[in-house]
C-alpha cells in the first residue's frame, strides 16, 4: 500500500500516526530520495506495508528524482500496490485532487484521506465530503492527521479497499492488455496486483487532440509497459505526453520518445497546447467537482497566516526576524551543541582510560582505547549538531517558515544561482559540514542540491577554528596593531572567513556551468499556512537522520579512523622503544621523589610518542611527500599533521603536539606555541615564518581535510564519484591557494622573519 | 478601473489585485509546473505582496499562496486587472 500527497498536505504525519515507532528509512537506489516504509494494521490480521510516496504536486517528471513518484505507485520501484493513500489538504482542495486524479487514472484502487478538515472548517469551508466520495468515484474519509481524528475511519476504509480488491483479482485480468491477459494466474503471478474497474473513476474530457494523442502513443507505451493494465498505459501514455520533451529521465525507450514528440509537434501544427490541453482538462473536471461539494464562507476572512506574513515578509521586520531566526540556528549549531560534544568527548576520555587501566598494555589495548573508541568518539561527536539541526529544520519547516526563509534570502541567493532554499546549508557550513550537507535535502534540483553540497565544505567549519588559533598565537604578534586598530590576528582570521565564503559562492557558480551544468528550475514556491508542527513528528524525523548518519556516514567514519590510528601508531621503532625503557628504568631509580618521577615518565612517554610518529607509516608518508609541501613552506612534520587531520581538523592540533613531544597540547598551549615558533627546518631556518603561517590557514580553507565530510556526502550523494571529485577539487584549490601564497610571498619578501 | 490590457505581465499587477490569467508563456518545464498548480489561463488570482528584496512575489491562487520570481512573472499575462 502506498501514501501519497502533496508536500505540505500532512503526509508526514499521517504516515507516522498509521506506522507508529515501526517505520525503516532508507533511500531509493541510485539517487539522492529518501524511501519510508512501515507496516499498518489496518484491521486485527490486516496487515500491510506502507510506503511514502516522496511528496509531490503531479506524477508527471523531469528529472530522476521526480520520477520516483510515478515508479512508486506504478509499481515500478517494489510492486504494484495494493492500494494507494492519498492525503488531500482539504484548505487547498483543487489542487490536491489533481494529483489524486492523475493516481485514480492509473485504475488503481484509492482511498482518499481528506486532511486538515479542522482547519478548513476554522476558514469557513464547508466540504461535503459524502458527495465528494460520489463524484470521484472512490472512498473519501475526513480525517485530521495532526489530531489524529478520522483514523480508526481510513484505517476500515482501507481494509475494505483491500478485500474488494481481492475479490476482483480475478475480474482484473479482463481489463488487462492482450500481451499479459492469460488469466488469473498472471495476476497472481504479478503480485496479485488487483485494479479498481476503470468506470468508478471520473473520465476526463481531454478533448480530440489529447485522445488522438494518446492514441498515437499508446502502442509504444503498451510496448514499453508489458504487465500494465489497460488504465496504467493510459495513465503512462499521458504521463508520458506532459514529461517528455525536455527531461533528463533515464530508461524512457526511444519509441516512446519519438511519438510523443511526433503528437507534440502534431497538436502544435494544429495549434494546440497538449500540455495545456491536459491539464486544463482536469482542472475543469476539478473544479466541476469542487464547485459542487464545497460551500465557501460569503466573505473571504483574512487568514491568520495572512496576518503573520504580513510581519514576516515586511520589507524591514521581515528581514529582522529572518536574522533573529538564523541566528537562533547559528546558536544552536555552536553554543547549545558544545556542552553535549564536550561530554561526548570527556565520556571517550573516560572509556579510554578504562580501558588503559583495565587492560594489559599491547597492540589490543591500544586498538581498543586509540582504535576502536576514538573511532566512535569521532561519529558520536557529531550527533548534538546533527540533532539540533534538523530539529531547528523541521521545526521551520512544518511550521511553514522555512518557505518563507527561501521567499525573504532569494533574491540574494538568485545572485549566485541558487534558490531561497540553499541558504540554510550554506549558513550551516559555518558550524559544520556534516549536519550542512544532511541538510541540503530541503533543496528540490538535484543539481542545487549538488552544487551546494560540494561546495559548502569551503565554510570555515568550527573545526578549522583550532588549527587557525594555534597558527595566528605562533606567528602573528598579538601587540602589534595594523593602522594602530586592527591586530593582525583578528585581521588574518578574518581574511580566511571572507576567503571562504567568496570562495563557496564561486565554487556554486563554477559547479553550475560545469559538472552540474544545466537549466535551473525556476522558482515555484508554495508558501504553506502557518501551522504548529507536531513534536512527536518533528522528534522522529530527527531520530531518522541521526539514525542513518550513525549507520550509513558512521561506519565509514570508524573504519576510516582506525586506518588512520593504525598509520599513526604504526610500525613502531624497537630501538625508540628500548631507548626509552632504559630511560625509564634509570629514571625510576635516579629521582627520588615521586611526584617529580611521575612527571619525569610522562615526559619521557611524550617525547616517545614523538619519536615514534617519526618512524610510523605516517611519518614515513610525511617524509615522502615532503618535497611536494616544501613549495607551500611546510616540513614532514606538518605533512604528518595533514595526514591526522584527516580524521577530523582539530586533529592537527594535538598531531603536532605529540610531534613535539607534548602530551594533550591544544591551540592555546603555550609550549607548543613556542615550540612551533622555534622550530627550524632541514636547512636550520625557522619553520613557522608568518609566511609559511598564512599558506597553511590557506590549505585548512580549501582542503577537504575531513573524512567525515567525504562519507556524508558518499550517503547523501549516492555516489562515490561526487565525494571523490569534491576532495580532488579541494585538494587542488588548496595545494593552489598556499603554492601562490608563499611562492609569490618568499619572491617579494613578505613575512619570512 | 483600468483598461483591458491583454498584453499585461503578472508581475505588473499592483499589489493587491486580482486579475485572470490569460496564458502561461513561461519555458515549458515552468509552464507546467504553473498550470499542474492550476495556474492555468482563465483562473483568478491576486498578487499579494512582494518579497522584501523585492522579488519573488506572492500569489493567491485557488485557495493557496504560491511565490514565484519576477522574471517568470513577467511571462504569465493576464487581462480583467481590478
Amino acid at each position: 500500500m502506498h501514501l501519497a500527497g502533496n508536500p505540505n498536505a500532512g503526509k508526514s504525519t499521517l504516515f507516522n500516526r498509521l506506522t507508529g515507532l515501526k517505520a525503516r528509512v532508507g533511500n531509493y537506489p541510485g539517487i539522492t530520495v529518501e524511501r519510508k516504509a512501515g507496516p499498518v494494521r489496518c484491521a486485527p490480521g490486516l496487515d500491510v506495508e506502507l510506503v511514502d510516496v516522496p511528496g509531490t504536486y503531479s506524477l508527471s517528471a523531469r528529472s530522476p528524482e521526480e520520477q520516483i513518484a510515478v515508479s512508486t505507485v506504478l509499481g515500478e520501484v517494489d510492486g504494484l500496490p495494493d492500494a494507494v493513500v492519498v492525503v488531500i489538504d482539504a484548505t487547498a482542495l483543487t489542487r490536491n485532487l489533481y494529483l489524486a486524479l492523475q493516481i485514480m487514472e492509473t485504475g488503481l484502487p484509492t482511498v482518499l484521506a481528506l486532511n486538515m478538515m479542522d482547519r478548513a472548517r476554522a476558514e469557513g469551508l464547508a466540504i461535503d465530503a459524502s458527495a465528494l466520495s460520489d463524484a470521484l468515484g472512490t472512498p473519501v474519509v475526513p480525517i485530521s492527521a495532526s489530531r489524529g481524528e478520522g483514523l480508526d475511519a481510513l484505517r476500515e476504509a482501507l481494509s475494505e479497499r483491500l478485500r474488494a480488491g481481492d475479490a476482483m483479482t480475478g475480474a482484473a485480468a479482463d481489463v488487462r492488455t492482450e500481451t499479459s491477459a492469460d488469466g488469473a494466474n498472471a495476476a497472481s503471478a504479478a503480485g496479485g496486483a488487483p485494479l479498481a474497474s476503470a468506470a468508478t473513476c471520473p473520465r476526463v474530457a481531454y478533448g480530440d487532440a489529447v485522445e488522438d494523442a494518446i492514441d498515437a502513443v499508446l502502442p509504444a507505451i503498451a510496448e514499453w509497459r508489458p504487465d500494465a493494465s489497460g488504465p496504467a498505459v493510459r495513465a503512462w501514455a499521458l504521463w508520458a505526453l506532459l514529461s517528455l520533451g525536455d527531461d533528463e529521465l533515464r530508461g524512457v525507450p526511444d519509441a516512446v520518445r519519438e511519438r510523443v514528440s511526433a503528437a507534440h509537434a502534431r497538436a502544435a501544427g494544429r495549434g494546440e497546447d497538449l500540455d495545456r490541453a491536459i491539464i486544463a482538462a482536469r482542472y475543469a473536471l476539478l473544479d466541476r467537482i469542487t464547485e459542487a461539494v464545497v460551500r465557501r464562507p460569503e466573505a473571504e476572512r483574512r487568514s491568520f497566516t495572512d496576518r503573520l506574513d504580513a510581519v514576516l515578509t515586511h520589507r524591514v521586520l521581515g528581514l529582522l526576524v529572518f536574522a533573529v531566526v538564523m541566528y537562533i540556528v547559528f546558536e544552536a549549531l555552536f553554543t547549545w551543541s558544545a556542552p553535549l560534544m564536550d561530554g561526548i568527548g570527556d565520556a571517550v576520555s573516560w572509556t579510554q582510560d578504562a580501558i588503559k587501566t583495565g587492560m594489559a598494555p599491547g597492540a589490543l589495548q591500544a586498538l581498543l582505547a586509540d582504535g576502536v573508541v576514538a573511532g566512535v568518539g569521532n561519529v558520536v561527536t557529531f550527533v548534538p549538531q546533527i540533532a539540533f539541526l534538523f530539529l531547528l529544520l523541521g521545526f521551520l519547516e512544518d511550521s511553514g517558515y522555512l518557505a518563507r526563509v527561501a521567499f525573504v534570502i532569494d533574491k540574494a541567493m538568485s545572485k549566485a544561482g541558487l534558490h531561497g532554499r540553499a541558504f540554510i546549508p550554506l549558513m550551516g557550513g559555518y558550524a559544520c559540514a556534516v549536519p550542512a550537507v544532511m541538510s541540503t535535502r530541503t533543496i528540490e534540483s538535484r543539481r542545487d542540491r549538488l552544487a551546494t553540497m560540494l561546495a559548502l565544505p569551503l565554510m570555515t567549519c568550527s573545526a578549522r577554528l583550532p588549527v587557525y588559533v594555534l597558527i595566528i598565537a605562533t606567528v602573528f604578534s598579538s601587540t602589534h596593531r595594523v593602522w594602530g586598530i586592527f591586530s593582525e590576528g583578528a585581521l588574518a582570521l578574518f581574511a580566511m572567513y571572507a576567503v571562504s565564503a567568496l570562495s563557496t559562492v564561486g565554487a556554486v557558480a563554477v559547479m553550475r556551468r560545469t559538472v552540474l551544468r544545466g537549466p535551473s528550475p525556476a522558482l515555484v514556491l508554495e508558501l504553506p499556512p502557518y501551522r504548529m508542527p507536531s513534536w512527536p513528528t518533528l522528534l522522529r524525523t530527527t531520530w531518522d537522520r541521526v539514525r542513518t548518519f550513525l549507520v550509513e556516514a558512521g561506519t565509514i567514519i570508524l573504519a576510516i579512523s582506525i586506518v588512520l590510528w593504525a598509520l599513526l601508531a604504526y610500525p613502531k621503532n624497537p630501538a625508540v622503544t628500548a631507548r626509552f625503557d632504559a630511560q625509564r628504568a634509570e629514571a625510576a631509580q635516579s629521582v627520588a621523589s615521586p611526584e617529580a618521577r611521575a612527571a619525569k615518565l610522562r615526559a619521557l612517554s611524550a617525547e616517545e610518542a614523538g619519536a615514534q610518529l617519526d618512524y610510523s607509516f605516517a611519518g614515513r608518508v610525511g617524509h615522502a611527500i615532503e618535497p611536494a609541501l616544501r613549495p607551500l613552506g611546510f616540513d614532514w612534520r606538518i605533512g604528518v599533521g595533514l595526514i591526522a587531520a584527516f580524521a577530523a581538523r582539530e586533529t592537527f592540533v594535538s598531531t603536532l603536539g605529540t610531534m613535539f613531544g607534548l602530551a594533550n597540547a591544544d591551540e592555546t598551549s603555550q609550549p607548543l606555541h613556542k615550540a612551533l615558533a622555534t622550530a627550524t627546518n632541514a636547512r636550520g631556518a625557522p619553520l613557522m615564518t608568518p609566511l609559511a603561517g598564512v599558506s597553511l590557514m590557506l590549505f585548512f580553507v580549501f582542503a577537504c581535510q575531513c573524512m567525515s565530510t567525504i562519507a556524508i556526502v558518499r550517503r547523501e550523494s549516492g555516489s562515490w564519484k561526487w565525494p571523490l571529485l569534491m576532495f580532488a577539487y579541494m585538494t587542488v584549490l588548496a595545494y593552489g591557494a598556499s603554492f601562490a601564497a608563499y611562492q609569490i610571498g618568499s619572491a617579494l619578501g613578505w613575512g619570512l622573519g | 478601473m483600468a483598461l483591458p490590457d491583454p498584453c499585461r505581465g503578472l508581475d505588473r499587477v499592483p499589489i493587491g489585485s486580482r486579475a485572470i490569467v490569460s496564458e502561461v508563456r513561461c519555458e515549458r518545464s515552468t509552464a507546467r509546473r504553473l498550470m499542474e498548480l492550476g495556474l492555468l489561463p482563465g483562473t483568478a488570482v491576486r498578487v499579494v505582496r512582494v518579497a522584501p528584496m523585492g522579488c519573488p512575489i506572492e500569489l493567491r491562487v485557488r485557495d493557496f499562496s504560491l511565490s514565484i520570481r519576477r522574471a517568470e512573472a513577467a511571462r504569465v499575462t493576464v487581462d480583467q486587472v481590478g
